[in-house]
């Protein structure tokens, strides 16, 4: 049982992880537009090299 | 359930006038931003087509297209205008309208909207951790190993409920101060009873612990609260997107110097001036110039009529051909759009005391979950000869078996999948309960101009004419921007003829084009300037020397019109057609349309007339209009739908908006109303029968924190599965 002693706090850590991500994309607003961007995958624009990062995609 | 209600404001002047301030603001910037809504949109090649081409467009910096709000925002440089992006994106083959960027910065929605999303991450996070300590005690641990699990469950739990349990407590709290009995009580009562409980049992090494239960509840009722935000916000913003479509501004002339202002500013005995193409911001006579209006969103009559000095002019007309200068006979509060505007706010709060199922069912519901528990704890309390800490166990299992959470997402997981379906298809819905009302409507009444027709002309008789007069005309057509010159010239144009060479083109306001041609004076425009006799139809004429030719038109239909009429009629509902045009005009589309029932010349007070005679003889009416004369109509009718052609007074009145110019959706959206209905009763009576069979096992003392999970995730995942099957 000496092993929960471990596993607990790792579990504990890794659910917490999750949650930092989460809100994370959340204030990055990568949930603004679900729709468009599962279309975007389709665009061959930006195939070559990332489209340059600008304002309107930052915050 | 309690719900904080926002209403955009009935009064377009009122949305326009901080907008407005916002927009002179937004002048001194160097950079603008400008909001198009391209309701078209729907494709990974919409997406690159119109972004690739508007980062070429000059000024643009960026342009971004958010495909779930089907929205455009562009950033340009100062000098860049709507217009501009409006009119590249038409030739694209994407109808745009503008957005006002004041209106729409919807911080505070946008700031509640994530604060929700929040609250369900955290209580989501919590519920999956205390879960996998919950597993290990059902399956077996016991003693100290337990209680270690029941305390780290419960320092998870805590923070948890305080956090994410706010929006509860905070509108029971609300509920409770104003003496009303809402869901938000009960469930915010069952969270603090189960959490206290908990907390006790487990300091006590007690053997059950209901931590997770009330952290599944929260989360499950925070993402039923979260859908029904969404709903709401996106009505919201349709709703502002709508007084966004156009900012009320006018031109005023004082000393012969212009300055735009808001129309609110506008005084009695004001001159404004008027441009060919722009709309009559206020009530008022004309003092100069001479022009013809496009009375069709007022009057529905499809014909424009001349003006010169002395015409007494309404607002929401449009000016079609010279400039005019008004003089303001009435603005603001007295202006007849303001009358107009008053009327839908008190249709609107009429409609305000609808109550929907959900809140049937919420009532029905509310008291009876403290009172079952409650009735627990006494009946064990007695049995047990005085056990508190058992009759308690019993009554906190009981109120958490009760507590509703599959209610809670049984109509906010259909509204949303519902709203969302509509929403793709081109219909924006409004108001929150406008999907219920639309399944139970039996009856639609159509609007002729501008709703079943495109409101558009289209010249009828071509064929009729020889290819030099056509090509006459269409050179002296190209010169003009009044709707029949413009009609005229596109249809001659897609036969392919190219446009004859005139000389000293001139428009002559209020009367036509005239220029000359072979040494010959040609016209175009009305009869008597023409020197033709006038006919009885729609029509434009042509001079070429002595001799005359005559264009007919005829009003465009909508696309999907007939599709929308025949499938209602297959759906069982009775459709009506109602105008203020001609009787043979009304009665020719009627026929056209295989609509057996039709009424010309309604006034705006026979149309509401007409709709609430229907409404005594028990029928529910749908009514689908456009213009300033469906207004009244459009606010006493059961539901109502209107274009987004349509002016703001009209949007305002109705409950949902069609973005798209096909008229098809509406049948789709009657259609799928019912089903939503359908799955709403279905979610509800789920929900119920789960408890029927799970209530007793908690009262009997039988219930374990385990079934409390069980039941309650089951009967959640079955409500939003049924729900789903809607897509």
């Amino acid at each position: 049982m000496e092993v929960l002693a471990l596993l607990i706090p790792a579990s504990l850590f890794l659910g917490l992880l999750g949650l930092v991500a989460f809100l994370w994309s959340l204030r990055k607003g990568q949930y603004d537009d679900p729709e468009g961007d599962s279309q975007r995958i389709l665009d061959p624009r930006y195939d070559d090299k990332p489209k340059p990062v600008d304002e309107d995609q930052r915050g | 359930m309690s719900t904080i209600t926002i209403r955009p404001s009935a009064c377009p002047a009122c949305d326009a006038a901080p907008a407005a301030e916002a927009l002179a603001g937004r002048a001194a910037v160097p950079d603008a931003k400008i909001l198009v809504s391209v309701p078209a949109v729907h494709c990974a090649a919409c997406i690159s087509t119109i972004e690739r081409d508007l980062a070429k467009m000059p000024g643009v910096n960026s342009a971004r297209l958010n495909l779930t709000l089907r929205r455009l925002s562009v950033d340009a440089k100062a000098g860049v205008e709507a217009s501009d992006v409006i009119a590249r994106l038409d030739r694209l083959g994407y109808e745009a309208h503008e957005l006002d960027v004041g209106t729409l910065s919807m911080t505070e929605t946008e700031r509640q909207g994530r604060e929700l999303l929040m609250m369900v991450g955290v209580s989501g996070f919590a519920m999956m951790n205390i879960m996998l300590l919950s597993v290990a005690v059902w399956s077996g641990a016991e003693g100290a190993t337990r209680d270690l699990f029941h305390l780290i469950s419960g320092l998870i739990a805590v923070p948890t409920v305080a956090f994410a349990g706010r929006p509860f407590f905070r509108n029971a709290w609300k509920a409770l101060r104003a003496r009303r009995m809402d869901m938000d009580g009960p469930i915010s009562f069952a969270i603090l009873l189960t959490v206290f409980i908990s907390t006790y049992e487990t300091l006590q090494s007690g053997e059950h612990a209901y931590f997770e239960a009330v952290v599944m509840l929260i989360f499950f009722l925070l993402v039923g609260r979260y859908l029904e935000f969404r709903a709401r916000a996106i009505a919201r913003s349709a709703a502002q997107e709508l007084a966004a479509l156009e900012v009320p501004r006018a031109t005023r002339l004082r000393a012969g110097v212009e300055s735009v202002v808001p129309v609110a500013d506008l005084a009695v005995g004001d001159i404004v001036l008027v441009r060919p193409g722009g709309r009559v911001p206020v009530d008022g006579v004309v003092t100069e110039g001479q022009s013809e209006l496009d009375r069709a969103l007022l009057t529905g009559e499809t014909l424009p009529v001349f003006a010169g000095p002395a015409t007494l002019v309404s607002a929401g007309e449009v000016n079609l051909t010279g400039p005019l200068q008004v003089r303001v006979t009435a603005a603001g509060k007295d202006s007849s759009l303001h009358r107009m505007a008053d009327l839908v706010a008190n249709a609107e709060s009429a409609r305000m005391r609808y109550t929907t199922i959900a809140e049937k069912a919420a009532s029905a519901y509310a008291p009876t979950i403290p009172i079952l528990s409650l009735g627990a704890f006494f009946v064990w309390f007695w049995l047990s000869g005085g056990d508190l800490r058992l009759s308690l166990n019993i009554a906190v299992a009981s109120l958490i078996i009760t507590c509703p959470c599959a209610l809670g997402l049984a109509v906010p997981a259909v509204v949303t999948a519902s709203s969302g379906k509509l929403f793709r298809k081109g219909l924006l819905i409004k108001d929150g309960t406008a999907l219920e009302r639309l399944a139970e409507v039996d009856t639609v009444v159509f609007d002729k101009t501008g709703t079943l027709t495109m409101g558009t002309p289209e010249p009828t008789n071509l064929d009729a004419h020889a290819t030099g007069d056509l090509r006459v005309a269409l050179g002296l057509a190209e010169a003009s921007s009044h709707p029949l010159a413009q009609a005229l010239a596109r249809a001659i144009r897609e036969r392919g003829l190219p446009p004859a060479k005139i000389a000293e083109l001139t428009e002559v306001p209020g009367y036509g084009v005239e220029g000359q041609w072979q040494g010959q004076r040609v016209r175009l425009g009305r009869a008597d300037w023409v020197g033709a006799k006038a006919g009885a139809v729609t029509a434009a004429y042509l001079s070429i020397g002595a001799e005359t030719r005559c264009f007919s038109f005829a009003d465009q239909l909508r696309p999907g019109a007939q599709t929308v009429v025949r499938s209602l009629q297959a759906q069982g509902k009775e459709v009506w057609l109602m105008s203020g045009d001609v009787p043979e005009v009304v009665r020719d589309l009627a026929q056209r349309l295989g609509i057996a029932q039709w009424q010309a010349e309604a006034l705006p007070a026979d149309k509401a007339a007409k709709i609430e005679a229907l409404h005594a003889e028990g029928h529910k009416v749908l009514m689908v209009g456009d213009g300033l004369n469906d207004t009244a109509a459009l606010s006493t009718a059961h539901v109502s739908i209107s274009p987004a052609s349509a002016l703001d007074a009209a949007r305002a009145a109705s409950d949902m908006v069609l973005l798209s110019r096909d008229l098809a959706p509406v049948a789709d959206a009657v259609s799928l109303s019912k089903t939503a209905m359908q799955r709403i009763r279905e979610n509800l009576w789920q929900s119920g029968i789960y408890n029927i069979i799970f209530v007793p096992i908690a009262l009997f003392g039988l219930a374990t924190p385990l079934w409390a999970a069980f039941v309650m995730s089951i009967s959640s995942i079955t409500v939003t599965l049924n729900a789903l099957r809607l897509k």
